[in-house]
């Protein structure tokens, strides 16, 4: 693989993602901002979502000023570097923060010290999967702090709703991270939902979800259902795009299922905002992009 | 469509009821998680508030190559409940009359509005680009030593679109939505 060009790739990746909105979400957006009546303050706010996002691709600028925490997933095959990928690609989040197309979002936890560059301990932050055949792809998430802050982990049974340990206590606590997330995650929002697994693994899973498209739905009927219901239901609840009231809360809902310990039941929750910046490439053998993933 | 315009006063900002679209002209101040906590720790405010707006932003400012000056290239609102138990004190002592930012406020703030007769005025958050354009000018930078997205960052702005979604005569739209998401979010479980 030619260095330059995988260089070239992940400072394309960066400045796409950062940029411009997935054709997926975009689809999603303009259909919900039509459910909004005109004349209405959530018609307006989906007015200056559309706004924005169309003059953010034009300009090639980011597209929220919170470029997030940047979160690579590298699905490769055996015998890849993933070391110097790490290598080659702090390098082109350095550039791009250089450029504007990232905000200076790492900050030192003990002493508060922003050293500009968005690079340090757990920054960016990579997950790397090796997988058959030949072909690297990569994806990026940028996730932003309004976000991250609204996402949720529940332990069932979760006493305060008395959601117990089964789908109907899933589907209580998972509507209870759409009411609580008003006024702090920008809506109408997404979600990623894993079921099972420990609080660790879980958010990682839940995270994971939101790399799926807005119209893939789960193979699995009872999921495929739930999936379907939170996403009805929420927008009933008429939160609304920016809470302002409207029939718009969620964009979406998916939802992994994995297993659990006989002593523990997480439902854990990745809310994301309208700003869903994730993009994704495959790369030819040289290290340049094939192809667009969203 | 309503406009607030510099220089801002509490009568102006008075008039102002949830619901109201405005443009404002004139000047804005961010300040966000650092400034509150370090105008509450007692702090001297680094430059003079009285009558102006704080908008909770966090912006993306880069040294244009060329001229050497400060550019604003995204500045969207970040979520405002985080500076609650802050921004009533900064109402109180600073004697600011707007708040610029996303999500709403809690109840302190809401009083602080009413007492001190300020005013708070919803940004469309994520929408960075639309919110950036509206600026005309960066003019001044303070407390720079907080970090780039923490500083303060004194901006002339043109037509800067809001929402007044907390008033100074105690209404909230956040909290209106909130009761009326709770009823149907009790019903739906």
């Amino acid at each position: 693989m030619d260095r330059d060009k995988l260089y070239q790739s992940l400072f394309e990746l960066i400045k796409i993602t950062s940029s411009e909105i997935p054709g997926d979400v975009k689809t999603a957006i303009e259909s919900s901002a039509q459910q909004e009546s005109s004349g209405t303050t959530a018609h307006y706010a989906m007015d200056i979502i559309n706004q924005n996002i169309a003059l953010a691709q034009k300009k090639s600028a980011p597209i929220c000023q919170d470029t997030g925490t940047l979160l690579f997933y590298i699905y490769h095959p055996v015998g890849f570097s993933t070391r110097n990928l790490r290598k080659i690609a702090k390098e082109a989040v350095v550039n791009a923060t250089k450029d504007g197309y990232l905000r200076q979002n790492s900050v030192d936890s003990l002493t508060g010290e922003n050293k500009g560059m968005n690079v340090g301990p757990g920054h960016p932050a990579f997950h790397f999967e090796e997988i058959e055949g030949d072909q690297v792809e990569i994806k990026l998430m940028l996730k932003g702090g309004g976000s991250e802050n609204s996402s949720a982990q529940y332990a069932l049974p979760y006493a305060a709703l008395a959601a117990g340990r089964d789908l109907v206590g899933v589907r209580k606590v998972i509507l209870d991270a759409v009411y609580q997330a008003q006024g702090k995650g920008c809506g109408p929002g997404i979600l990623g939902v894993c079921i099972g697994s420990d609080r660790g693994h879980g958010h990682l899973v839940a995270k994971e979800q939101l790399l799926r498209r807005l119209d893939d739905s789960s193979k699995n009927p009872v999921i495929r259902e739930l999936e379907e219901d939170i996403l009805t239901t929420a927008n009933r609840l008429g939160i609304g795009p920016m809470g302002f009231g409207g029939k718009t809360t969620l964009l979406g809902c998916k939802i992994g299922v994995e297993n659990r310990l006989p002593a523990s039941f997480f439902v854990s929750i990745a809310y994301n905002c309208w700003a869903y910046r994730r993009q994704g490439v495959s790369l030819k053998g040289d290290g340049s992009i094939a192809k667009w993933l969203y | 469509m309503k406009k607030l315009d510099y220089p801002f006063s509490k009568e102006a900002v008075r008039e102002l009821k949830v619901g109201d679209t405005v443009l404002i002209s004139g000047k804005l101040f961010t300040g966000r998680d650092a400034v509150h906590k370090y105008l509450h720790d007692g702090n001297p405010a680094p430059v003079e508030l009285k009558n102006q707006i704080i908008y909770h932003c966090g912006p993306v400012i880069i040294t244009d190559p060329e001229t050497g000056k400060y550019k604003v290239t995204a500045a969207g609102p970040t979520t405002s409940i985080r500076e609650e138990p802050y921004q009533w004190e900064v109402m109180r002592d600073h004697g600011i009359v707007g708040v610029i930012g996303k999500g709403g406020m809690g109840p302190k703030t809401l009083k602080g509005c009413q007492e001190y007769g300020c005013v708070y005025l919803h940004a469309i958050g994520g929408a960075a680009q639309v919110l950036a354009e509206r600026i005309t000018s960066v003019d001044a930078v303070y407390l720079e030593e907080l970090g780039s997205p923490e500083a303060i960052w004194e901006l002339t702005v043109d037509q800067f679109p809001v929402v007044v979604t907390m008033d100074a005569h105690g209404n909230s739209l956040h909290e209106k939505v909130q009761q009326e998401s709770e009823k149907i979010f009790k019903e739906s479980i």
